[in-house]
């Protein structure tokens, strides 16, 4: 559709325009793509290689050795599994919170529900940090400092994006589908396991992976609760590996890049397999615009 | 709704009985506003008026955090400084730069799949190892950057380990992260009506003339929602400062010479590194009601500018 009203020019100049757009498109594509495959070639290297000049993109021997010593520097091993206990459970949670919140939301009227709504999608754009100092207190009261607790318990809660992408998608399903189950004697929550849900597995999918990427991903709270090594999570440890080969004599950069390489892993694989999912966040989020 | 309330009849229970049921699905939400939320913005309030640290009960204190922060802290100047930089800088390079990439994409292209897929990447990797792969490609001697200039001939500075250059290096390293932006553009601009862009050029307007009287006002609500999004963003920028200066001693964080020491990052010193809660929590509700004031005032600037079609809002 973007040449069709192109047409009435001499072909030559959209040949040329053409080429400029793919010329420019692979210059974009090489800044994404280029600092990555840099990564991966670095965490190949030996510490010889890493820091040859001029750089040889393709190490003559593969030292992929780098990522055991990668792993066994700190306990990524231990890592890795609070990092998954912490992701599962809240990912666990806010689809059950949320879901039972958008159903809320999508199926029924009580006084204030609008307001309400308006408030939940408010709080979307409202900064984390006001908030950050009294839940520390609190949970420090609590006995949760140096626990998973904070980490998990908020997602009981729900959280307003992936509330509003459910109630949003609960909204397209007919009300006829409930109304024939409640009919025949079904309850409230029997009508949304066996009704709606079913019928909302692309958005349930969409926020499935926004609450996996954003727990493993999160820095910022294990930053802040976790102290001891042996809770730390995933970002917290690659941080801390880092911290440890720069305050060491010749930096290890292809044992850093290869730690850093496996962190992103995840990020990449679901990236992939799932990219139509991301995309539909995405596009809600700017339908909210 | 209605509809609703006769389906409560014909179950037999009471009609009325709907509107608790309503509330108490929604009530996981509510409770956790209750108490993840506005309790604790109220608590954070009171103890921006105290001297609360870990150690000590807060002690009323009246306004003294606020006036010390203002009259006494050149951190807190810095730090705002470092920020406002930071803000000023990215966030119209963010959104012109994924305007433009989107336009790129817009032009029907082979492979639109592959580029979508690169561009968008960046933005869903993790923070904290895209920052420490950045330290070193930022590296001065072996880094890619400084290794690429150098082949131009140029020596590149020291990035992450000068005082003029950290700032920079950040808002490049945030640039990379673009993608998630151009995709809400790509959305937008593919909404955009062929037919106006054909009455237009039947009337003789180039392409620069198309652009900015049709693709940008028709694409004006996502451009407010990406420089929302992304001024909100910028404002609270902390991971990269804090993992890529960041070395074996605590607090050595927001170098060189407190360059990127950006606001977040100097109120997590003060509060996590310190424990001046009270003090922590002044510092919260300034740049709390600075990012609402600059975004309410960027929404009511942007009144008369953004052209919604009817029926968008739903």
């Amino acid at each position: 559709m973007a040449d069709r009203h192109e047409s009435a020019q001499p072909a030559w100049i959209a040949v040329l325009r053409a080429s400029g757009v793919y010329l420019l498109l692979l210059g974009a594509s090489a800044l994404f793509a280029v600092p990555v495959l840099w990564m991966f070639s670095s965490s190949l290297q030996d510490l010889a290689g890493v820091y040859r000049q001029p750089f040889a993109w393709v190490p003559s021997v593969a030292h992929w050795e780098n990522y055991a010593r990668a792993v066994t520097l700190l306990p990524f091993a231990r890592f890795l599994a609070n990092t998954a206990f912490i992701t599962v459970l809240n990912v666990l949670f806010t689809v059950a919170s949320c879901t039972l919140v958008a159903y809320g939301f999508a199926r029924f009227s009580f006084p204030g529900r609008d307001l309400l709504f308006s408030i939940c999608l408010g709080t979307m754009m409202l900064p984390g940090h006001v908030t950050m100092i009294p839940m520390y207190i609190v949970y420090a009261k609590l006995g949760w400092v140096d626990s998973f607790a904070p980490l998990i318990v908020p997602s009981l809660f729900g959280s307003p994006f992936s509330i509003f992408l459910l109630r949003q998608f609960f909204l397209t399903i007919p009300r006829d589908c409930d109304e024939a189950a409640l009919l025949d004697g079904a309850g409230r929550l029997r009508v949304l396991w066996s009704v709606i849900l079913p019928q909302a597995k692309p958005a349930l999918a969409t926020v499935v992976i926004f609450a996996f990427i954003g727990s493993w991903n999160d820095f910022f709270g294990p930053l802040v609760y976790i102290n001891s090594p042996e809770r730390a999570t995933l970002t917290l440890g690659l941080n801390m590996l880092k911290s440890q080969v720069l305050g060491s004599g010749t930096v290890e950069w292809n044992v850093l890049m290869a730690a850093s390489l496996l962190v992103l892993l995840p990020n990449i694989v679901l990236f992939f397999f799932a990219q139509k999912h991301f995309l539909r966040g995405m596009n809600i989020g700017a339908y909210r615009a | 709704m209605g509809r609703v309330s006769r389906d409560g009849d014909s179950r037999g229970n009471a009609m009325k009985s709907g509107r608790w049921t309503g509330l108490l699905f929604v009530s996981p939400w509510l409770a956790g506003f209750l108490l993840l939320t506005a309790g604790p913005m109220l608590y954070s309030l009171y103890l921006s008026f105290t001297s609360a640290s870990m150690l000590s009960a807060p002690v009323w204190v009246g306004a003294d955090n606020y006036a010390a922060i203002v009259s006494e802290d050149p951190l807190f100047w810095i730090s705002l400084t470092n920020t406002a930089y930071y803000v000023g800088v990215f966030v119209p390079l963010s959104v012109v730069l994924s305007l433009a990439l989107a336009m790129l994409l817009r032009a029907r292209v082979r492979g639109l799949r592959v580029f979508r897929t690169l561009f968008f990447l960046p933005s869903v990797t993790n923070v904290v190892a895209v920052a420490v792969l950045w330290l070193w490609i930022f590296n001065p001697d072996f880094g890619l950057l400084n290794s690429a200039l150098r082949v131009f001939g140029i020596d590149g500075p020291l990035w992450m380990q000068s005082e003029e250059w950290a700032k920079p290096a950040l808002v490049v390293m945030s640039l990379w992260g673009v993608g998630g932006m151009t995709l809400i553009f790509l959305a937008a601009l593919q909404g955009v009506p062929a037919e106006l862009h054909e009455a237009a050029m039947l009337d003789g307007a180039g392409a620069a003339r198309r652009f900015f009287a049709i693709t940008l006002p028709m694409i004006s609500p996502s451009i407010l929602f990406n420089t929302v999004m992304s001024l909100i963003g910028s404002f609270q920028v902390f991971t990269q400062a804090f993992v890529m200066t960041g070395t074996v001693q605590p607090g050595s964080e927001g170098g060189p010479n407190n360059a990127t020491l950006f606001y977040v990052l100097y109120l997590y010193k003060k509060a996590f590194q310190e424990f001046r809660m009270g003090y922590a929590s002044a510092l919260a509700w300034i740049l709390f009601l600075l990012t609402v004031g600059l975004t309410w005032a960027l929404l009511r600037l942007s009144k008369s500018r953004v052209h919604y079609e009817a029926g968008h809002g739903r």
